[in-house]
């Protein structure tokens, strides 16, 4: 349930879940959020479930923070059924011109890149939210043993399907951006299609994903 | 079919296709884009007998030179803006907020924006774009939009169906002021920063840098003391929200942000001054003013009525 709502501003609701990042937390943001979205309520113009947080934003002509406030408090929603969810696999290839911070890792975990990757593929990970860039996924949790901190100073462009890490969290980049993961492999898959407007994200909130290493062939090969 | 063109002799700076952008999409990763003005988007259209949402040309700082093909259209610039047309025999000075004709052969140079930073061209008939998301607004960092969701480029053409036969002269007696005080309302994370930076935040000028865009507006000067943890778990963002990372100086965030981000907020620029904040160019000086969240809603209804009012004279 909600811990708390205030106002972002004088156009959004601040909804609070908690402070702790963990599944049962989000599991309730995510509930909301799907709630709500079916709702389909005049005036809300933009919904962003996060870790804990969900941010409800209306558009001021027609709605105030106190009508909206009044409607989500009382909606009736329940924390009984399980979260729909997809299972998705996400195939990775590590060849070394992809996994461009493994050396890094290696040296930064004090662990060797096949414990690395033992420790990453086939491992069931829940996401958590998608967004800061058009669907990229914020997966969890990642092992103790592969938890490291970002870049020192993030690169200017990391190239489109980097696989990366950073603390607890996996994720991909859906198209070059900059930024400051640990790239540990490239996936051939399309996680983000703009031109797919009803489904444009693979991977959304509450999915549960696998990475599965691939070959060099097998990646080049992968969308023929 | 397709006869009446632009033809873009020189692109401009930040030359893109933008609307009133496109909602319901922050949980994917992506921002409402659209005009960054959004009272002078809509007058650009009224001034030509459009619809108020029609797309536009949204320019920043220099702006193209376009040469036009076609039977007769009209078009009006909005802002604060230098422009030319020049025809066969003669050269005339352009005004905003003020429809002019323009015939096959003439080129309309749009030079710069005055002391401000974003101006509308809207044309009298439909610019041929394709629509994402039931919105034609150009995403540079997500490549959605029109035009392949990228800038205008040189040499490019740029079609437009459905001219208005009814060309009738339009004017309005309009001066886009500007602001430097912004209003602002407390941010989530008030409270990370020391009694010192909030005076700072509040009583001190912030110089605008050139390290602004469309995603964002960063701003230098005292820096603002964090006291609790530089960093937040990520959560969403909006227009307007100003964060302040661990270097102490506030980043505005504006139409085309990241969705998510993990700084904490110190304040969100109210409603009715956001289209007056993202005019300030590089340089200027701003200084935020604090006010509660019913007079910010107050001031929103005033501004929005200001602005229907507008178009209704037009």
């Amino acid at each position: 349930m909600i811990k708390n709502i205030s106002n972002l501003g004088d156009a959004a609701l601040y909804c609070d879940f908690g402070s702790e990042v963990n599944k049962e937390i989000n599991s309730k943001v995510i509930r909301y959020f799907k709630s709500i979205q079916k709702e389909n309520i005049d005036g809300i113009n933009n919904l962003t479930p996060s870790y804990n947080k969900l941010i409800i934003s209306f558009d001021l002509r027609k709605k105030n923070f106190q009508t909206i406030k009044k409607l989500i408090e009382n909606l009736n929603i329940t924390n009984d059924d399980a979260l729909e969810s997809n299972k998705i696999k996400i195939p990775v290839c590590c060849d070394e011109n992809f996994s461009l911070d493994i050396k890094r890792l290696e040296e930064k975990l004090q662990i060797t890149r096949d414990k690395i990757y033992e420790k990453f593929f086939g491992k069931e990970f829940f996401c958590y939210m998608t967004g800061f860039i058009a669907g990229m996924p914020f997966l969890g949790d990642l092992e103790n043993e592969l938890r490291a901190k970002r870049l020192e100073t993030p690169r200017v462009k990391v190239p489109k399907g980097s696989v990366g890490l950073t603390e607890q969290f996996a994720n991909v980049y859906t198209f070059e951006s900059p930024g400051g993961w640990n790239i540990i492999g490239n996936t051939p898959q399309v996680i983000f299609d703009s031109t797919n407007e009803n489904n444009p994200n693979l991977i959304n909130p509450g999915d549960v994903v696998t990475f599965e290493q691939i070959t060099k062939e097998q990646y080049y090969n992968y969308n023929e | 079919m397709n006869k009446n063109y632009f033809e873009i002799k020189r692109a401009g700076i930040n030359t893109t296709f933008q609307d009133q952008g496109r909602g319901n999409l922050y949980h994917i990763g992506i921002p409402f884009s659209g005009a960054m003005d959004n009272r002078n988007f809509q007058i650009s259209n009224k001034l030509v007998g459009n619809e108020v949402n029609f797309p536009t040309i949204e320019f920043a700082y220099q702006g193209p030179l376009l040469k036009y093909f076609g039977e007769s259209i009209n078009f009006a610039i909005t802002g604060d803006v230098k422009f030319i047309i020049r025809k066969k025999n003669d050269a005339i000075e352009g005004k905003c907020y003020q429809s002019f004709a323009l015939e096959n052969g003439d080129e309309l140079d749009i030079i710069s924006t005055n002391k401000s930073v974003y101006g509308y061209l809207a044309v009298s008939g439909e610019f041929d774009v394709n629509y994402q998301w039931s919105s034609c607004s150009v995403n540079t960092k997500a490549n959605i939009g029109a035009n392949n969701g990228k800038k205008i480029e040189d040499g490019q053409k740029i079609y437009i169906l459905n001219i208005n036969k009814n060309l009738s002269d339009k004017k309005l007696n309009y001066i886009n002021t500007k602001i430097e005080n912004i209003r602002v309302i407390q941010g989530t994370n008030f409270d990370y920063f020391s009694d010192e930076g909030k005076k700072i935040f509040f009583e001190k000028e912030f110089v605008i840098s050139k390290l602004s865009d469309r995603m964002g507006m960063r701003l230098e000067g005292s820096k603002i003391e964090n006291i609790v943890d530089t960093n937040i778990k990520s959560e969403g963002l909006l227009k307007g929200v100003i964060q302040v990372p661990a270097d102490g100086n506030p980043i505005i965030m504006l139409s085309d942000h990241g969705t998510i981000g993990g700084y904490p907020k110190i304040g969100v620029v109210i409603s009715a001054d956001y289209d007056k904040l993202v005019q300030l160019t590089p340089g200027s000086k701003i200084k935020f003013k604090k006010v509660e969240l019913a007079d910010a809603e107050t001031l929103f209804k005033l501004y929005d009525l200001e602005t229907q009012n507008l178009i209704s004279q037009i």
